[in-house]
């Protein structure tokens, strides 16, 4: 074991942690905003299949990841937008919704990606140093010896926390999220914003689904996001709805995926069964303590999270 | 009020209880819209959706072996159905039946095989029974008492536990429990011959199904006519009233995650009991998955529950036999579960609002009572 701690190796985690957690990163990103403007999106794992899948069948098709990376995020639109029509627009129940769609998500994602799996695509995001920063000990090795995904991931991270906390139209989107009767009342179109929110947010788990099948698994398999779907809609309860803690929940998950693969690489004597565990049982215990930190600090969700808004019923 | 042009005279008003009719007729219409909204994603893939719906239906209706495979499955949709409709009864979402399913198949093959190989048939099955219910309950106990004591969300942590189960299973199937003499797929050894449940003449219909039937009746009764089925209502229906009853919510909560996981746990049971003989991989296609939609589907009524799960496994027969008919992914099942899901949410609205001509007199009277 003594081998396993050196600096070395713990430099190669962090930086694997940051590539790992990137797709969990863009999905719990993309939860993130739906869940400010008060919609509850439990489709992320359904969405981000399909992204997964459109990315590869993107870049298949044009042979370049960019185009795939849009592909990504367009399917992850499209996916999202039933979510909006039917909870945003026909006010039906949130949890049920989200949860059709994850398992359209994935039929759909298998049926359609039956004659692409495991064709590997001519490219992906791979390694790309920053001129510079890469060179800086520690940190460039770990920051900035990454993937394009992994540095725009930082870019959108930083702009949406600028733009939840400092501008006046993430004013709107809190307020969208916390008492949409308020939001309605200061003339902002809940329903046409709220329903945008949920696009975007699939977008973004779109591109968490590409961020893995361009990225650090590159090829379509059925089911390959394994649950992170599911795991960034945890996470971001556990960033307590801001992104600079969704990015640190992210890695620390991202953390475990690839702490496990090298305990495993490492001749740990514990069966793989219980290593795969890990991630999951993981995620209770994260989601166990930050829902106990956050009564106890009151950094509670959005207030109308999960309620549709009808004018009718505002009293 | 600003109202968009197409509505202009007409406003939309809420209706206090959908009459069941109307709900029945909505179901039907949202079966079909949903049937043609996924005949046409197959078209655009390429397939003519006319051709698959027809190896479908026949695969799983058009003659006695289909009907036969129809009914093996809708044993365990039924089941679990069963066990999530209870939970979302009371607003729980419990969506780790296909975790819960397994533990009970765990708990059930312990019994057969280690704890009680020797005993006889009608001690054996019960015992089973009795394992599997408490192997699934015990796996919907922990998700309930997060939330009960932790407001934990039990949506992420009895999705997490499905995970877990299922490389549990893998681990005893690989490791401990695995058969020394079975080459090939590793599973269980096979159970003693005193835990097979009787089958129906020469199909694989098997007497899970009556315990599904059986289930169903006790549950339609213990929501009905019992003080506790009602109480689970109003706590799902309105917590703060049920608080200020007195209702013991904390308990409750775990008891109903306790009793949709023992629910689930059956299915996993007569699954291993009743066709695999043995603890064994991929013992469950998602059948906890479409338990949410059997649920949904069946409006939580546990009677409604038995035909939508029969619905639901024909549609599964259904996309198994695509694969052998014309080599499609039996994918197509779940696709168009989900699409179903989808007009079904979608198709609810016209059940709970309803457009009402705007008369003069009503329209002054709205507009006086609307907020400045």
């Amino acid at each position: 074991m003594s081998d396993i701690l050196t600096p070395a190796f713990i430099v190669s985690v962090l930086a694997a942690a940051i590539a790992a957690g990137t797709a969990l990163l863009y999905a719990c990103l993309g939860e993130l905003i739906t869940e400010r403007a008060g919609i509850l999106n439990l489709g992320i794992e359904g969405i981000m299949l399909m992204g997964a899948l459109s990315g590869v069948a993107g870049c298949l098709w044009s042979g370049s990841a960019w185009v795939g990376a849009a592909a990504a995020l367009a399917a992850g639109a499209l996916m999202a937008s039933i979510h909006a029509i039917l909870t945003v627009g026909l006010r039906a129940n949130q949890v049920v919704s989200g949860l059709a769609l994850t398992i359209f998500g994935t039929g759909l994602s298998a049926f359609l990606g039956r004659n692409i799996v495991g064709v590997p695509p001519p490219e992906s995001f791979r390694r790309l140093d920053v001129p510079g920063l890469a060179e800086i000990p520690v940190l460039g090795r770990i920051l900035f010896q990454q993937s394009a995904l992994v540095y725009i991931s930082f870019a959108v991270t930083a702009f949406l926390w600028w733009y939840i906390y400092r501008t006046r139209a993430g004013l709107r989107l809190r307020a969208l999220g916390e008492r949409p009767e308020a939001a309605d009342a200061m003339g902002i179109d809940v329903t046409r914003l709220r329903a945008l929110y949920v696009i975007a947010g699939g977008a973004l788990a779109g591109l968490g689904g590409a961020a893995i099948s361009l990225g650090t698994n590159p090829g379509w398999t059925e089911g390959m996001t394994a649950g992170r779907g599911w795991i960034a809609v945890a996470l971001v309860i556990f960033a307590a709805w801001n992104p600079a803690r969704a990015a640190i929940g992210a890695y620390l998950f991202g953390g475990v995926e690839a702490g496990q693969f090298r305990l495993q690489t490492a001749g740990v004597d514990l069966s793989p069964f219980f290593l795969n565990m890990l991630p999951y049982l993981f995620t209770i215990l994260v989601l166990v303590l930050s829902t106990r930190e956050a009564t106890r600090r009151a950094l509670s969700a959005p207030a109308a999270l999960g309620r549709s808004y009808t004018r009718e019923d505002r009293g | 009020m600003a109202e968009p042009g197409l509505l202009r005279g007409y406003r939309i008003e809420r209706v206090p209880s959908p009459p069941r009719g109307s709900v029945a007729i909505i179901t039907v219409l949202s079966l079909l819209a949903a049937l043609i909204f996924g005949g046409l994603v197959l078209a655009l893939s390429g397939e003519n959706p006319l051709t698959i719906y027809q190896a479908m239906l026949s695969g799983a209706l058009g003659n006695w072996n289909g009907v036969a495979e129809t009914l093996v499955k809708t044993t365990p949709l039924l089941l679990a159905g069963l066990g999530v409709a209870v939970a979302f009864r009371m607003q729980l979402w419990n969506i780790g039946a296909e975790g819960q399913l397994y533990f009970g198949a765990i708990f059930a093959s312990w019994m057969a095989l280690y704890l009680a190989p020797g005993a006889p048939g009608w001690l054996l099955v019960p015992l089973m029974i009795v394992a599997a219910m408490v192997g699934g309950g015990l796996w919907g106990l922990v998700p309930g008492i997060l939330r009960a004591y932790f407001g934990a969300s039990e949506i992420i942590t009895s999705l997490m536990l499905n995970y877990v189960a299922i490389l549990f299973s893998d681990y005893l199937i690989h490791g401990p429990w695995r058969d020394p003499q079975a080459f090939g797929f590793p599973g269980t050894p096979a159970f003693p011959d005193a835990a097979w449940l009787p089958r129906w003449g020469t199909t694989r219909v098997h007497l899970g199904l009556l315990f599904g039937l059986v289930a169903a009746l006790l549950l339609w009764f213990l929501l009905r006519r019992t003080r506790w089925g009602y109480e689970i209502g109003v706590m799902g229906e309105n917590p703060r009233a049920a608080l200020y009853a007195g209702m013991p919510m904390a308990r409750t909560i775990i008891l109903v995650m306790a009793l949709s996981g023992a629910l689930a746990g059956l299915a996993g049971m007569s699954e291993v009991a009743g066709i695999g003989h043995q603890l064994q991989r991929n013992l469950s296609p998602g059948y906890g998955y479409a338990a949410i939609i059997v649920a949904w589907l069946a409006r939580l009524h546990p009677i409604g529950a038995v035909l939508v799960a029969f619905l639901l496994a024909a549609l599964t027969v259904g996309g198994d036999q695509l694969q052998m008919s014309l080599g499609l992914p039996a994918a197509i099942a779940p696709m168009l579960q989900g699409t179903i899901l989808f007009f079904l949410l979608g198709g609810d609205i016209l059940t709970r609002y309803r457009l009402v001509k705007r008369t003069p007199a009503l329209a002054a009277v709205t507009r006086e009572n609307e907020p400045a």
